[in-house]
């Protein structure tokens, strides 16, 4: 009974944050915060993975560093970098004071003028951060095998200074979206959760405690509808952001109920279809089935 | 694990549990799952942390422990029932989940052969020939399967070298545009600065050189137009080069890719979506290609209609085909034509020229030839791999 007691704390700490989990998605969360390993989420863009990393950080009361990869991402913008201009503002300032060149060069190679980038700001704190890692998919193989270093010994070695220990350990949390396989190594590094598009339940409450504005039956109305629609084979489902904007859409244009007008339901779905293919293949027809079985 | 399970009353509760939870963890790893010695270590926090007795807390723990990807994810819960819950006996279940539901034992030796020996391959990254791993150690991918480098693809039947081949045709894809890029970049990272321009400008700051000026990078990737044949006759080979063609769009920023059968299809879209999944089930619908005679000239004529925009001075065009034909050899000279007058290099792949004796004597194939830069064979990895310098030397 003890540890569904842990579950159920962590899922309210989740939900007075304002995130709501699953009990399984809670369950590896209590997980990952008691064996400090990182966590991979994976999941069809929308689904909230970002958003587990800002909530976990709320829930820890701790800092949330993010590093956004892309391709080309290199140590300079992940790790560190020197501050050229103070080093050599400084060099002139040594110079008049006509300070010797080996201290000089100590002097300039010091922390003083290193620029913490968010892995070597992620080691260095007081307290464990949660470090997300978004999208590491996008960075290029040489990052992420120098990420896998790094993620296991927690410390950075700068050729000028020598090695700097982590003072703490970070959460750390990686997003992908499959965008490129990645490698074993970390996958098997990594604790792992598939994140799915929420069920009715789950979206609903979403809904309502995101927009307590609207009343019971549009927001279930509009969550069956967005459920529907993700049945269908579309080239980019709606996640749950799209929906919240639909909801939040659908008020500004004071529709209380789908089954109104649908030539301003059709309009409003530019917030739910956000690409040409889609909008074209989703004729009037269509969208008033969808509007029926939602209703 | 038979005496263990004979004295648990009388041995130590935990131990017991212990050692299941090591079987366990080993029964995934022979099940494909990425795990190791840590994770069997893991395990034992995992179930200390979840409780041994509670099953639910159990399952969402070691599932987020052992999967690391989501077909694992998917077919944990199979691998967990089986295992721990009464009425599975262990040697009910098969290594592989998806032969256990096809025959019941006489397959068993063989499928957990087929099974261990795609472990040994995967869990051994540079173990076939040294020798291409040496200039850069970043050959994994192909040096993995060193086996399978030099199969032909056609003598592939069983599934797990499939999936395997797969995975390298598509790494194989991704390391090349590392080779394209390496070069490329190499102006990026080598980043001379340009001391002129720095001097120039340092100027103002009383020669203080705050602002620096770089020289900018002048390489560029080549642009890849891949038409591959999905007819009949190309069936055992088109599921592979599409995976192919997905690693190449992928990784080349300027790729596009197209399919023909008896007519052109664009492709590039389908593959390049993220979902492994739809890809996989829309590749095969495409590889199964139409019915009737594959016409090439016409296809590549439909190709010049609407796709010509896509040639220029940079853009080399793989053509993947057999040159098994039923149209006029004419007409497939007159577009072949107009597409190397606008091209920078016009690559024709086929799959039989790595047979032995097989010599191109079809009337198509024949008349095609002079007009081709580069013919040649594509019927393993290897013939694949030598392609690399190819795209590169432009």
């Amino acid at each position: 009974m003890r540890e569904d007691n842990a579950v159920n704390d962590m899922q309210e700490k989740l939900v007075n944050a304002g995130y709501i989990a699953e009990r399984s998605l809670s369950s590896t969360l209590l997980l990952f915060t008691e064996l400090q390993r990182p966590l991979l989420l994976e999941g069809d863009a929308g689904v909230g993975k970002t958003e587990i990393a800002r909530v976990l950080s709320q829930v820890f009361a701790c800092p949330l560093i993010r590093l956004q990869c892309y391709e080309g991402l290199d140590v300079n913008s992940a790790v560190y970098e020197w501050n050229y201009q103070h080093q050599l503002l400084a060099i002139k300032l040594l110079e008049q004071d006509h300070v010797s060149a080996q201290n000089a060069e100590q002097q300039i190679f010091s922390e003083q003028y290193l620029l913490q980038r968010p892995l070597l700001q992620a080691i260095t704190q007081q307290q464990s951060p949660v470090l997300l890692i978004d999208e590491i998919d996008r960075a290029d193989e040489e990052f992420e095998a120098y990420l896998l270093e790094l993620l296991s010994d927690f410390q950075v070695s700068v050729p000028e200074i020598g090695t700097i220990p982590a003072t703490s350990r970070p959460y750390v949390i990686l997003t992908s979206n499959g965008t490129r396989e990645l490698s074993d190594a970390l996958r098997r590094r990594c604790l792992y959760h598939y994140v799915e598009y929420p069920e009715f339940d789950k979206e609903l409450r979403i809904v309502n405690a995101r927009i307590p504005d609207i009343g019971p039956q549009l927001a279930r109305q509009v969550v069956a509808f967005v459920q529907e629609l993700r049945k269908l084979d579309l080239r980019k489902k709606p996640g749950i952001a799209e929906t919240l904007d639909w909801a939040a859409a659908l008020l500004r244009l004071d529709v209380n109920t789908l089954d109104s007008d649908v030539q301003t339901i059709m309009d409003s779905l530019v917030c739910l279809l956000k690409t040409r293919e889609d909008s074209y293949n989703l004729g009037e027809l269509e969208v008033q089935r969808l509007m029926a079985k939602a209703v | 694990m038979t005496t263990l399970a004979t004295n648990d009353s009388k041995s130590d509760m935990s131990g017991l549990i212990q050692a299941r939870l090591v079987e366990f963890v080993r029964l995934a790893r022979d099940n494909d799952f990425q795990v190791g010695v840590a994770e069997e270590v893991d395990a034992q926090r995992v179930a200390a942390s979840c409780g041994i007795m509670n099953s639910q807390r159990l399952r969402w723990g070691l599932r987020a422990l052992l999967c690391s990807e989501q077909q694992d994810w998917a077919r944990f819960d199979e691998l967990f029932d089986a295992y721990w819950l009464p009425g599975n006996v262990k040697s009910h279940y098969q290594p592989m989940p998806s032969a256990a539901m096809q025959s019941e034992l006489n397959g068993k030796t063989n499928v957990q052969n087929s099974a261990q020996s795609s472990i040994a391959a995967a869990d051994t990254p540079g173990h076939g020939d040294g020798s291409d791993a040496a200039d850069d150690g970043a050959r994994e991918g192909a040096s993995a399967g060193e086996n399978l480098a030099t199969m032909d693809f056609q003598q592939m039947t069983e599934t797990s070298q499939m999936r395997a081949m797969e995975r390298l045709v598509e790494s194989l894809a991704r390391f090349m545009r590392r080779r394209a890029i390496r070069r490329y970049r190499s102006g990026k990272q080598g980043r001379r600065i340009h001391l002129r321009a720095t001097l120039r400008n340092s100027l103002r700051f009383g020669g203080t050189p705050l602002n620096l000026v770089f020289r900018a990078r002048r390489k560029r990737q080549p642009r890849l137009i891949l038409i591959v044949d999905v007819s009949r006759s190309m069936s055992m080979y088109s599921y592979l080069f599409l995976r192919f063609a997905r690693g190449l769009l992928n990784v080349f920023s300027d790729a596009s890719a197209f399919a023909y059968h008896t007519r052109l299809v664009p492709i590039s879209e389908t593959l390049r979506h993220s979902d492994l999944f739809r890809v996989r089930s829309s590749l095969a619908m495409i590889s199964q290609g139409w019915s009737g005679g594959t016409r090439i000239g016409e296809c590549l004529g439909s190709f010049n209609d609407d796709y010509a925009r896509l040639l220029n001075s940079r853009s080399i065009v793989i053509v993947i085909s057999d040159g098994l034909d039923t149209g006029e050899p004419e007409d497939l000279t007159r577009q072949l034509g107009l597409i190397k007058a606008r091209c920078r290099k016009l690559i024709w792949l086929n799959p039989l020229l790595g047979r032995q004796g097989y010599e191109p004597k079809t009337r198509s194939m024949l008349a095609a030839l002079p007009l081709i830069d580069l013919f040649a064979p594509a019927h393993n990895l290897q013939s694949l791999k030598n392609l690399e310098s190819e795209l590169i030397a432009l």
